[in-house]
């Protein structure tokens, strides 16, 4: 079957991007167009509104996701889309709000909005790039470097823990957590499919290469290696414990499906009140 | 509080009360705030109200997420507000700026109490004024008012939101926690008397729409979240479609029309009140509580029959430099009483210029003046 946009010139994510802003800042081989391009798809297959969807990202080369894409979009401050989406999902409670932002944008200097919009039950879903680093910056040390791994401020090697983000979105809150490489392209949009259907703080973290920075610095200079290297070590283990799923320099990257539990969400138990008032 | 929809009738109530059934009248549906005295009655009685009214009331982790949520409220189409003081107000600066730049309608609310620091947290100072007009980074301007009494401040939340409306900004209202605290008649006018701007939305559809293109007066139309028009909106230096662009041509174009919106639409926005400066020699110029702590010391200086008159800045951003300069032209000296170590003295001096004498009165905070300290600064005018 020939495909009518094909013929057309179109790319197939055309009408969800901002055609006229491409090119991208991206780098070639970077992980986040992929992930952009599983978001794209799993919202097609939702059947949501898509006047009706806002896409909400901080700062950092993922945060400019924002602004390729043809939504309701909006590039915030850094660390700031989580409260942002807040406001925007309390103002109007028809919007689906999604935030898709960087490791150091919502777990760095975001991360007490993050643990925090997660313990509500924030009905927000979201989508964290995680490239080991910060990206925009020139690949500094971030809340998720390895420990050993180098970067522009661990020149010696990161002397410190990371954050296991499985672990801290379900233990603050999360009803739905997954995590995939942007290897699995198609594991990833099924994952922010559910994460888009999910009521509550749905979080996907998608580990992603960031050759020109992360990978050069790590013995994995095309963003091809890292690609393999996800290829050799991921392992699929869904309903693994979060606790268990922690992330080493050169060890297995456990992925899958860790929590889809059901709980009421923050207007859930808002609406609820409504007679006492 | 029984009533479930906006008040009307005489009440005996304090200024934040005041300030947050004024926002309430407007049409606030969205509160976010974080406690912190001598703010938190006007999050306490928003957490009481919004729920009576179909509004929202969150309570973040702190002020920078209260700031955030406000905007993200605004772009949903609800009008929202945030109240903090000093410490909360400088955690605010930040996304202020993100308002100013998205050119986002929200109204933020600061109870002055002392500082630096934690400073005073129950007494109250006027010691942000400078922060209120420079505390985020860039070049901008800004929208303060500020209110004399309960009654005022409930008057002023309703400027702000129209204000904050009509021209696309975050309007700040830079009250004190004298103002706060205290407690007063309050008259609230029936609910349709009450004139409310209603947003400009975008006469044309979605594809021929330029989010960031000025009207005739510099403000653009506003399109919400939901609407269909599938807008961006983004901190970074952008284009009339709302893109970025980060190229000199682009801040020159888009800073200056920022500024040029309030510059030029400053005779709406500039509110003052000028009492007896018909005859005076010297001339009072003050705003918020100390203003109004100077009514006795120049009731006593008429008797003693000295002619002094009172130019009160109800505006104090964009400061209202023309009504500043005429001032100065007819009197010998200008005297400033503020509970700060001289911030709006300053500007007076910028606009007087020479043209009189500027006689600050700083005060650090902590009470108010002693009516005395304006009555010797009158007589060192008078000399
Ligand atoms: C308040 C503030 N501090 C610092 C910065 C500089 N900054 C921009 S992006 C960024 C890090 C982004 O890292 P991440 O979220 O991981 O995104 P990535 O670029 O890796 O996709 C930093 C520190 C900023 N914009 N604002
Ligand atoms: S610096 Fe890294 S994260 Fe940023 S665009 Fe390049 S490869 Fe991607
Ligand atoms: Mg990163």
């Amino acid at each position: 079957m020939i495909d009518e946009q094909v013929l057309d010139g179109l790319h197939p994510m055309d009408k969800l991007l901002r055609a006229d802003r491409i090119p991208h800042i991206w780098c070639p081989g970077c992980g986040i167009g992929t992930v952009v391009y599983s978001f794209l798809s799993a919202l097609i297959k939702s059947g949501l509104d898509l006047d009706k969807v806002a896409v909400v990202s901080g700062i950092g080369c993922t945060g400019r996701a924002a602004g390729y894409i043809n939504l309701d979009s909006f590039h915030t401050t850094h660390g700031r889309a989580l409260p942002f989406a807040t406001g925007l999902k309390l103002g109007n409670p028809e919007l689906k709000v999604v935030v898709f932002s960087g490791d150091g944008d919502l777990i760095s200097i975001g991360g007490n909005h993050f643990i925090h919009a997660a313990r509500r039950n924030m009905d927000i879903a979201v989508i964290c790039v995680n490239n080991f680093t910060y990206g925009m910056t020139g690949g500094q040390l971030g809340p998720t470097t390895p420990i050993r791994a180098k970067t522009t401020t661990s020149p010696y090697g990161n002397t410190e823990h990371p954050f296991n983000l499985p672990y801290l979105a379900a233990a603050s809150g999360a009803v739905y957590v997954a995590r995939w490489t942007s290897l699995d392209a198609r594991r990833t949009e099924r994952a922010i499919g559910e994460a888009l259907a999910k009521k509550g703080f749905s979080f996907v973290e998608v580990i992603a290469p960031c050759p020109t920075l992360y990978g050069n610095m790590n013995k994995m200079k095309t963003g091809l290696d890292q690609m393999r290297f996800y290829e050799e070590n991921s392992v699929i283990r869904h309903g693994a414990e979060p606790k268990d799923v922690d992330i080493t320099l050169n060890g297995q990257i456990i992925v899958g499906k860790f929590v889809d539990i059901e709980k009421p969400t923050y207007l859930d138990l808002r609406d609820n009140i409504g007679s006492i008032v | 509080m029984s009533e479930k929809s906006p008040l009307s009738g005489v009440f005996f109530m304090t200024g934040d009360t005041a300030c947050a059934e004024g926002a309430i009248s407007a049409g606030c549906r969205f509160f976010a705030g974080y406690p912190i005295t001598p703010a938190t009655e006007i999050a306490e009685r928003m957490a009481e109200r919004m729920p009576q009214i179909s509004g929202t009331y969150v309570q973040m982790e702190d002020e920078i997420a209260s700031m955030n949520a406000v905007l993200g409220a605004s772009w949903a189409g609800v009008k929202a507000m945030t109240a903090t003081s000093g410490p909360g107000f400088s955690l605010m600066m930040e996304n202020l700026g993100l308002g100013i730049m998205t050119e986002t309608p929200c109204v933020l609310v600061n109870v002055q109490r002392g500082g630096p620091s934690t400073g005073l947290p129950t007494l109250v100072a006027q010691a942000d004024m400078m922060q209120a007009r420079w505390g985020s980074h860039g070049a901008y301007e800004i929208i303060a008012l500020s209110p004399n009494s309960p009654q005022e401040l409930f008057f002023l939340t309703i400027r702000a939101f129209n204000l904050s409306e009509k021209y696309r900004t975050p309007v700040l209202i830079m009250t004190d926690e004298v103002v706060g605290h205290m407690t007063e008649r309050v008259v609230i006018p029936p609910h349709k008397n009450i004139a409310r701007y209603a947003r400009r939305k975008p006469q044309v559809p979605p594809g021929e729409f330029l989010p960031y293109k000025g009207s005739d007066d510099l403000v653009p139309p506003m399109a919400n979240a939901g609407d269909g028009y599938r807008i961006h909106m983004t901190g970074l230096t952008h284009d009339e479609r709302g893109y970025p662009d980060t190229t000199a041509e682009a801040q020159g174009r888009l800073i200056r029309r920022l500024i040029d919106k309030i510059q030029t639409n400053k005779d709406d926005i500039i509110e003052v009140e000028e009492d007896q400066l018909d005859d005076a020699d010297v001339a009072i110029c003050s705003y918020g509580i100390s203003a109004r702590v100077a009514l006795l010391p120049i009731e006593q200086a008429r008797q003693e029959g000295i002619k002094v008159g009172l130019l009160r800045l109800i505006t104090v951003w964009p400061f209202p430099e023309e009504h500043v300069r005429r001032v100065a032209k007819n009197v010998k000296a200008i005297v400033v009483p503020e509970l700060n170590n001289g911030q709006i003295a300053l500007e007076v001096e910028r606009c007087v210029a020479g043209a009189a004498r500027v006689i600050p009165v700083p005060h650090m905070g902590g009470d108010i003046h002693q009516p005395q300290d304006i009555l010797d600064a009158i007589h060192r005018g008078a000399k």
